[in-house]
């Protein structure tokens, strides 16, 4: 397990590189001087000599690519040259919002996903399930920007407490202490109702993912001796079900819930472009608008990072979920 | 027992058997060879033109097949923000939307059966190289790859066709690399090499032509993939540029009036749902029969 784990560690360095390498090759390789779009075309060419050469971007690729990596791993992406900010500063303040959004996306879908696969499971080939699996298969089909704007159109326009874009002011875990520090319930009301639509159009994919896993686990565990053995020693259906069959039906959904946060994150650009929810989707996306490069290179190469952490620690997880997995 | 250096016999008509039983396949297949239909004779079908703007029919609601007892063939679906017909639209739609699905799955199938199988079949240093870039590609979000190439290189059809195709081939690579490696100690491999021929002639000849099934699997499911990933590039403003009409183009107009017309909106998302709908059922189902016939093979 030990030499499993130091093998794991060190091919995620070897493909963070790698994936350094392709967001430097993308930036550098990218048409159009980044100095003449800062500037303007009419700009003095001795004022945009002088910048270049401030910036390194007179030197060689490598040379290039090897500082900036130099002060990547350090936590330094460079300044933004329009927002004059650290762009380490611009993503890690956008992080949270992101994290929280899909923190919160994961749990919605768990939370309706996992008992309305168990329902159909159980009550296969009814109303329950025909409907149920309608609903997945439907989530599964339908981009979730276009779920996100339906529910904007017709839940959001006409429910008037659900605001239509935004976040509240504070975060979810400082909302979660107000209460605590004596402010009461009032931002944690705020920031539920700012991020139900956001969350649940984000979940929608997932959730029918996990509604249709759960249920075709739980047929196949249902129909195994040790359910048939519960049942005839007299125990209740309900604890058949929970107690035997959804305990074992459930490794291949933490699997697949752990592998789907990863997608979480890449799904969560386009969500909040939708609802101006401001996360690091929404500033990759106004980075681009306005070419500002360094921004989406240090932005990709965040959130490739934490994707492949998460990935690493789900596969770590399973040998602690299913005691028969063992890494040689 | 494979007797000669020829593929292992699989019955091509129990398979056609399967296929043709199968209920997702037909559905699937149904629904996609209706959109081909339509989106190849589009320009015949469309009830108004597409382009033309009518700025006295903005947002005009849908008014159906029937008005005041008469057939109707105008705003069928509604307008949009310059008065065009969203029906129209729509069904030219159809075309850039599978066109752009479909070039870049092919360019994913080619390069990917390309790549996994000669790092299969090669294996050793060449295999280590090969498969470390796909972890690489497969380390970022698919979605945020294809925004970060389409960004970098500008939002026009041609980049997002490449964009999504480079998205899609590390998991066609994956699936053909582990067919290769299993096929390869196959023994009318064995014989192949036995009889002289040459490592080309067995890998295409011989291997390729039987990992065939799980890449067009891949492919199917791929193909609805790239729907959602071109609408999704065309709503944030990276993909297909005007004149030009996809979908996502489509929805990314249409939001701006989602409180006043929701109907612009809703189409276009019910067309790309339908096609992707398609494209599971019958990568799915396309599973379903080769798993059981592998199973039994």
């Amino acid at each position: 397990m030990l030499q499993y784990t130091f093998q794991r560690l060190i091919s995620l360095i070897f493909i963070l590189l790698g994936v350094s390498v392709v967001v430097f090759a993308m930036v550098h390789f990218s048409p159009g001087d980044p100095i003449r779009i800062l500037l303007g075309d009419d700009a003095e060419p001795a004022e945009v000599e002088r910048l270049t050469k401030l910036y390194g971007l007179d030197q060689p690729a490598y040379v290039q690519y090897f500082r900036w990596l130099g002060r990547a791993v350090q936590g330094d992406f460079g300044t933004s040259l329009r927002q004059r900010q650290p762009v380490t500063k611009l993503i890690t303040e956008k992080m949270g919002a992101t994290v929280e959004l899909a923190v919160a996306s994961l749990l919605i879908a768990v939370l309706i996903g996992v008992p309305l696969g168990v329902i159909s499971a159980v009550r296969r080939n009814t109303w329950v399930d025909f409907g149920s699996m309608f609903i997945a298969l439907v989530g599964v089909s339908a981009p979730n920007f276009w779920i996100g704007l339906i529910l904007l159109s017709y839940v959001a326009l006409y429910v008037g407490w659900i605001p239509v874009f935004g976040r509240a002011e504070w975060s979810f875990v400082e909302a979660l202490a107000a209460p605590f520090r004596g402010g009461g319930f009032g931002p944690l009301w705020d920031s539920l109702r700012y991020m139900l639509l956001p969350a649940v159009t984000l979940a929608t994919s997932i959730m029918a993912l996990i509604t249709r896993l759960t249920r075709s686990s739980m047929l196949e565990v249902l129909s195994k001796d040790y359910v048939r053995t519960a049942k005839a020693k007299g125990q209740t259906p309900r604890l058949v079900v929970y107690r035997h069959a959804l305990r074992n039906a459930l490794l291949p959904v933490v699997t697949v819930i752990g592998v789907q946060f990863g997608s979480l994150l890449g799904g969560a650009i386009v969500v909040e472009t939708v609802f101006a929810w401001p996360g690091v989707g929404m500033l990759i996306i106004t980075s681009i608008r306005t070419r500002e490069l360094l921004v989406v290179q240090g932005a990709v190469l965040m959130l490739a990072a934490i994707f492949a952490l998460v990935n690493l620690l789900v596969d770590f997880s399973y040998s602690f979920l299913n005691p028969r997995i063992r890494y040689a | 027992m494979h007797s000669s250096a020829a593929a292992p016999v699989k019955s091509p008509n129990l398979t056609l058997k399967r296929i043709r039983r199968n209920p997702n396949v037909i559905l699937g297949a149904t629904l996609i060879l209706g959109l081909v239909i339509v989106a190849a004779v589009a320009p015949l079908i469309t009830p108004m033109d597409p382009l033309h703007q009518d700025i006295w029919e903005r947002y005009a609601a849908p008014r159906g097949l029937m008005v005041d007892g008469q057939f109707n063939t105008t705003y069928v679906l509604g307008a949009d923000e310059l008065g065009r017909d969203v029906l129209s639209r729509l069904i030219m739609g159809t075309r850039v939307s599978l066109l752009v699905a479909f070039i870049a799955t092919s360019i994913s199938l080619v390069f990917g059966v390309m790549l996994g199988a000669i790092a299969g079949y090669v294996g050793g240093r060449v295999d280590n190289v090969i498969m470390r870039v796909m972890d690489v590609l497969l380390a970022m979000p698919g979605i945020l790859l294809a925004i970060a190439i389409v960004a970098t290189f500008g939002p026009n059809i041609v980049n997002v066709m490449l964009a999504i195709a480079i998205v899609r081939i590390p998991a066609m690579a994956r699936v053909v690399r582990s067919e290769v490696l299993a096929l390869k100690e196959e023994e009318f491999v064995e014989a192949g090499r036995a009889l002289g021929l040459s490592s080309g002639r067995i890998l295409v000849r011989h291997i390729l032509v039987n990992s065939w099934a799980p890449a067009l699997v891949i492919a199917a499911l791929g193909m609805g993939t790239a729907i959602v990933a071109e609408a999704s590039l065309s709503f944030l403003g990276l993909g297909t540029q005007p004149p030009q009409i996809s979908w996502g183009r489509m929805l990314s107009v249409g939001r701006e009036a989602i409180r006043s017309a929701p109907h612009v909106t809703l189409y276009p998302g019910i067309a790309i749902t339908v096609t992707v709908l398609g494209f599971s059922l019958l990568g799915d189902g396309l599973r379903d029969v080769f798993d059981r016939r592998l199973g039994d093979a």
